[in-house]
């Protein structure tokens, strides 16, 4: 890679040791992707949720918190994505204290680099959206996606490691999306029905996902008679990325840039409601005892909040079944003042701030709670947890909280 | 003469050992029970097989960012794979390996699924970007 004389003094430790090690980690990045030089982001995005990073990774990052605190301080505004511990409610969901410790040290050794604890994949609805063409670092595929496909900003999938480089570095390795060839469209796909509700986007966005199977895949969903709105686009995306490992959609009239296809342009695959209805039917097990009803990954939005207090407003979940909605802290906050968490948590819900579910040791709480049947409107959540041992449904929100009541899949 | 193949210069250390292949794809956290060293997702070609020390062979990576973190960790536990082979990789799983010092190559001129085998014998020399089939004659 072609290296100014800044980013050859990092290299050669004279900024200290977290931005050498930060910049020798890029160099080795950005080489396997033939990357010429490096771009300047204006934001980073760090996933490092405790059971991801394990103790390894903890000792890691205080390692390089231990720095003196010019060289460890970051270069660009650094966020968290969701973090593994709710200290108000980890006890509720059988995590134990030695993972609220862990991740205690893990919280404090990120604070040293001065990495804003957000701890939200939602950062770009309720944090600082950014702008087309804005070259960023974010380290949640969800958030990648739609950073990238939404709003025309420019984002490769940045893992912990990296997101947190980047963000001692300021900058990235240019590869990938970054660069305008690889944003040119290469599957296209035409939509005979519009999705219903966040479920069925999702379902959507697990079919698209399938049939690309590619973070290298670009796909062009069209047919869309109706502006979807933020949340329909988060639940389609984030499960585009989880199925497809894909990072860029396009949606004429939708979605910010213009499409352009890679070479000519292949002819649409046809999706419809029978399409989507068979989607969702992969997960159906009605009349299964419900142990847990998750409203989570991606985050809720104030919207989707609004919306399960609605659902269960006069209602009571069954003793047998927990439900967890999972939030931003300034989500829940709002939640919090707006008497929304009041009328959930009257149900017998537990609204947690600042997780999520997939990433807060979803096997051990498994293990600690006797839980083996999930229910979900997350078509991510479902292909996420099956590794994890769930048996996993998905189905509407309002489905869900119907379910939670009955205390069984309906 | 053992079988040499081609492919982009990778990631990490040469290493030799024994390849676990199949025609599926790979995250840490969609396939992984970390604490028993096995694929544990049901759905997975590999389910139920240990990836201890072994080189796994795949399609491609499947999404989420957790593998950059979990490779590190796992090799701190030493349950983690000796290596990595791929078609094509998306960037986590490169910035899995690079942050972890797992050798890691992509990019053949063939289907890495059907060009190794399981039980192969393999020296990957990632610098170099080969890999050979030790067990295997030209």
């Amino acid at each position: 890679m072609r290296l100014t004389d800044e980013e050859n003094a990092m290299l050669a430790g004279e900024l200290g040791e977290p931005r050498r090690w930060a910049i020798a980690h890029q160099i080795a990045v950005g080489e396997f992707f033939d990357a010429a030089d490096f771009v300047a982001v204006s934001q980073a995005h760090i996933m490092a949720d405790t059971e991801s990073l394990g103790e390894a990774g903890v000792r890691f990052l205080e390692g390089l918190a231990a720095a003196p605190e010019p060289e460890r301080r970051v270069r660009v505004p650094a966020i968290t994505d969701p973090r593994g511990i709710d200290f108000a409610v980890y006890r509720r969901l059988g995590q134990t204290a030695a993972m609220a410790a862990l991740e205690m040290r893990a919280i404090l050794a990120l604070r040293a680099f001065r990495v804003l604890m957000t701890d939200t994949c939602i950062n770009y609805q309720t944090v600082l959206a950014p702008l087309r063409g804005e070259h960023v670092a974010y380290g949640d595929t969800g958030a990648v996606i739609y950073a990238n496909s939404v709003l025309g900003a420019r984002s490769n999938f940045e893992g912990g490691p990296s997101a947190l480089a980047a963000a001692l570095t300021g900058r990235t390795p240019r590869y990938g999306y970054h660069l305008d060839a690889s944003r040119r469209a290469t599957r296209r796909f035409r939509l005979a029905a519009a999705p219903r509700e966040l479920s069925e986007w999702g379902a959507l966005g697990g079919i698209v996902g399938e049939l690309c199977g590619s973070y290298w895949q670009v796909p062009v969903i069209e047919g869309l008679a109706v502006a979807p709105g933020s949340d329909a686009l988060k639940h389609f995306g984030a499960a585009l990325a989880s199925f497809g490992s894909v990072a860029l959609f396009h949606m004429p009239g939708v979605t910010a840039e213009e499409t352009v296809f890679a070479g000519p342009p292949p002819d649409p695959i046809p999706i419809g409601r029978a399409d989507i209805t068979a989607f969702l039917a992969r997960y159906a097990a009605p009349g299964d005892k419900l142990d847990v009803v998750v409203f989570a990954a991606p985050q809720l939005s104030l919207f989707e909040i609004a919306a399960v207090a609605d659902a269960l407003d006069g209602r009571q979940v069954h003793p047998d079944t927990t439900v967890i909605v999972a939030t931003s802290p300034e989500i829940k906050h709002a939640a919090d003042r707006m008497r929304l968490t009041a009328r959930i948590e009257a149900a017998g819900a537990i609204v947690a701030r600042g997780i999520c579910f997939y990433q807060s040791y979803a096997r051990e709480m498994a293990e600690a709670n006797g839980w083996a049947r999930l229910m979900t409107n997350s078509a991510k959540l479902v292909n996420i947890l099956g590794g994890y041992g769930y048996r996993s449904s998905l189905a509407s929100l309002e489905r869900c909280v119907d379910s939670a009541v009955a205390g069984r899949v309906l | 003469m053992p079988v040499v193949l081609r492919c982009h210069p990778g990631i990490g250390p040469a290493v030799s050992g024994t390849a676990l292949v199949a025609a599926d794809n790979f995250s840490a956290r969609y396939d992984l029970d970390r604490s028993r060293g096995i694929f544990s997702r049901p759905s997975h070609q590999l389910a139920g097989a240990s990836y201890v020390d072994r080189i796994l062979v795949l399609d491609g990576a499947k999404g989420g960012v957790a593998t950059a973190w979990m490779l590190h960790d796992m090799a701190a536990r030493q349950i983690v794979p000796r290596a990595l082979i791929f078609n094509r990789v998306n960037p986590i799983l490169a910035q899995g390996a690079a942050f972890a010092g797992v050798a890691l190559v992509d990019r053949f001129a063939g289907d890495v699924t059907q060009l190794f085998h399981t039980g192969d014998q393999l020296r990957i020399d990632p610098a170099a970007g080969t890999v050979e089939i030790l067990n295997r004659d030209t």
